[in-house]
């Protein structure tokens, strides 16, 4: 299960760190987050439930960027 | 601009001239006192200097304040915010207050600046790309009585009717059912002639109706019509990340942290140092150096050169009609040295046509006329390109008495004499023997009335770019090029030979298709060369994925080539391989021109600073200006020649 989100974010580097934080979070099997495009794509483990899972990962990516936005 | 770009520049704007103003005040005013004094003059005056300095320090830093705070409370040391945050308070401590300011000022010009470019070649690139259609007119005919309405492409089934009216965009893949038009086909495929259409052409969303009225009836629902899958394919290009992106990335997660502990052994170690000596402590040198370090330390100018090319890189492509699906294809382009092509429709037009006729005793449109009629009933390619040549509308009637030998040819009576029309087999069959003809190609040979007439030629014509192609992949390092065909020996020799391809292999099925490749990239596995195959994208699925880079080329219209593609080029030409390889070098090329300047910028006033034979302001001019340079060399990539 893969899916796109729509991102708000103002540095390169901050884009970076919220890949990090994605990924870090549980259910999410892989994310790649693409700064020129403010797209983050999200590959959610089997089974997961992707709204919370989305929630925890804009959770986890404010904490590591305060200034940032995902649009779920 | 948006608002919070306008609010940023308003604000460095009134810092600047704050800053100025405060410039006027003089660097020493502190007054002779007298021992006994009620009021503390020169501490009061060092206050009021300290708070004039402290407005435009608030105003122009206290969101990076406020941010690195909250990085603080979240466990986020060394965030970019944290970091400036620390050297300027660090340089206010030490009375350094217009530095303070400054550093802060240079370093919001310089995401103010990043923001605005990044923000505008963003904008750049998604107008390139701008081929979703808004609106469909679609006809509804209700008791004979005709309306058009407005409704979104996603809400038309399959199979209804749309008016497209000239200047708008084709928005769902259909039929023309009425109307004459031409059709631009340049956003998706950079193509600029424009194609001409009648009832009965199959169009393709994306496209824009120039000049007539049509009808088209969708063959499609919107989902799956060309334009939704290109859209989907660049939206999604960029996931696949180029090994420079992730270096980039890695070196700074290691960067900032290793920089950030060289500023702190330079704060402490030297002043140690010199008290074990018995010298001066030197501390607050050295703790300036230190903060130097840590304006160095930020990582971001690094951090955006890099996607940002291949950013643009993509989106150039795309405008020149060639789809990279990820960086990584770029990077791969870029290191070619092997290309394999598949050589029906993709060096050759995959159209059989005749090439050359050579007769016994008629004429040639004698000739070409009795194979025509024999040929009329059928519907295989070569019949039909005899068919074409005569160009003649043929008299049914005067054919009767039609047999098809598949795999052999025709035989039938034509205005009363029998015809033998095939290849060598069925003239042996009927007791002739043709002449072998010197010719690669297919031959049709042709008898009348139980004597040999002679033979047409038939050919695959060769694109009439596949020779330049060929001739400028090798002009660019390209080493081998390699053309694979079912065809026979012969006729792949001749191709290979016209086109300057340094080998073929003829006669391969397409399941050895596969194999023959793997043949050619065995013992490259490990080699930075890479290795393309090239086809047309129907039947290549295979090849095109065991690959190092699988580029399918006319796959306007053709999903699967798309789908299994690693680079799509839209259109027919062969050139787009070039431009594509080109586009790919030229991305490559400027990543790393961005990471050695910003790298080498960063280490050569590191190592400045550690000497102390610079400032803050190098510093945040290594930083911001090397960003800006960064910026403007990656944006470079969208121009594409």
């Amino acid at each position: 299960m893969k899916k796109s989100y729509g991102i708000e974010v103002d540095c390169a580097n901050c884009a970076s760190k919220m890949e990090e934080a994605a990924k870090k979070t549980a259910g999410v099997k892989d994310c790649s987050v693409n700064f020129m495009a403010l797209k983050m794509s999200v590959e959610f483990e089997d089974g997961a439930d992707e709204k919370a899972v989305m929630k925890e990962v804009l959770k986890n990516c404010k904490k590591v960027e305060d200034d940032c936005e995902i649009f779920l | 601009m948006t608002k919070k770009q306008k609010k940023t520049l308003i604000r460095i704007i009134v810092t600047t001239v704050m800053i100025v103003a405060l410039a006027f005040i003089p660097e020493d005013l502190s007054v002779a006192e007298p021992e006994y004094q009620a009021v503390p003059w020169n501490e009061l005056i060092s206050r009021i200097v300290f708070g004039l300095y402290l407005i435009p320090y608030i105003l122009i830093g206290h969101d990076i304040l406020k941010k690195a705070f909250k990085g603080i409370v979240h466990g986020q040391v060394l965030d970019e915010n944290f970091l400036m945050a620390v050297a300027t308070i660090g340089s206010m401590i030490l009375g350094e207050y217009r530095e303070a300011v400054m550093v802060m000022l240079l370093y919001q010009i310089g995401e103010l600046f990043q923001s605005v470019a990044v923000g505008k070649s963003r904008k750049n690139i998604a107008a390139l790309m701008d081929i979703r259609p808004d609106v469909a007119n679609l006809v509804t005919d209700e008791n004979g009585v005709e309306t058009i309405t407005q409704v979104g492409p996603d809400e038309v089934e399959m199979g209804s009717v749309l008016v497209v009216s000239p200047g708008e965009r084709i928005p769902i893949d259909g039929i023309v059912i009425e109307g004459d038009s031409t059709i631009d086909t340049s956003a998706l495929t950079g193509e600029s002639v424009p194609r001409t259409i009648h009832a009965g052409d199959d169009v393709i969303s994306g496209t824009i109706n120039m000049n007539g009225v049509i009808r088209i009836k969708t063959t499609k629902p919107f989902g799956e019509s060309t334009v939704t899958k290109i859209l989907e394919l660049v939206e999604n290009a960029s996931s696949q990340k180029s090994r420079s992106e992730n270096f980039i990335t890695r070196f700074a997660r290691v960067y900032t942290p290793v920089v950030c502990l060289c500023a702190l052994v330079i704060a402490v170690i030297p002043p140690v140092v010199n008290v074990i000596m018995g010298n001066d402590a030197n501390l607050r040198s050295f703790v300036y150096r230190a903060l130097t370090f840590l304006v160095i330390s930020c990582p971001c100018a690094m951090v955006i050169s890099i996607p940002l090319g291949f950013f643009a890189g993509i989106g150039g492509a795309s405008k020149a009609g060639i789809l990279v699906k990820g960086s990584n294809y770029l990077e791969t382009l870029s290191k070619i040295d092997t290309v394999i092509f598949d050589k029906t429709g993709t060096l050759t037009k995959g159209v059989f046509e005749v090439v050359s006729i050579h007769k016994h005793k008629m004429s040639d449109q004698q000739l070409l006329k009795y194979a025509a009629y024999a040929e009329s009933y059928s519907t295989h390619p070569i019949s039909r390109s005899i068919v074409n040549a005569y160009g003649l509308e043929i008299d049914k009637a005067e054919v009767r008495d039609v047999e098809e030998i598949s795999g052999h040819g025709v035989i039938a009576t034509v205005s009363g004499s029998r015809v033998i029309a095939g290849n060598d087999k069925l003239m042996n069959e009927n007791g002739l023997t043709p002449p072998t003809c010197c010719d690669g190609g297919t031959i049709v040979h042709i008898a009348v009335d139980g004597e040999y007439a002679g033979h047409i030629h038939i050919s695959d014509v060769i694109k009439d770019t596949s020779h330049e192609a060929v001739k400028s992949l090798h002009a660019m390092g390209v080493k081998k090029t390699v053309m694979l065909t079912g065809d026979a020996e012969k006729v792949a020799q001749k191709v290979a030979d016209t086109l300057d391809i340094s080998e073929y292999r003829a006669e391969l099925l397409p399941q050895d298709k596969v194999s023959a490749v793997e043949k050619i990239m065995t013992g490259r596995a490990n080699t930075k060369r890479s290795t393309a195959f090239v086809g047309d994208g129907i039947n290549d699925a295979p090849v095109l994925t065991r690959v190092d880079v699988g580029i399918a080329m006319g796959a306007l219209g053709s999903d699967a080539a798309i789908e299994a593609a690693d680079v799509v080029i839209m259109d027919d030409d062969p050139i787009g391989i070039v431009k594509a390889i080109r586009i790919g070098k030229k991305c490559m090329r400027i990543a790393y021109e961005n990471i050695y300047f910003a790298i080498g910028i960063k280490v050569i006033v590191l190592i400045l600073s550690a000497f102390g034979l610079t400032n803050m302001w190098l510093a945040i001019f290594a930083d911001v200006g090397v960003m800006i340079l960064a910026v403007l060399n990656a944006i470079r990539t969208l121009r594409v020649k």
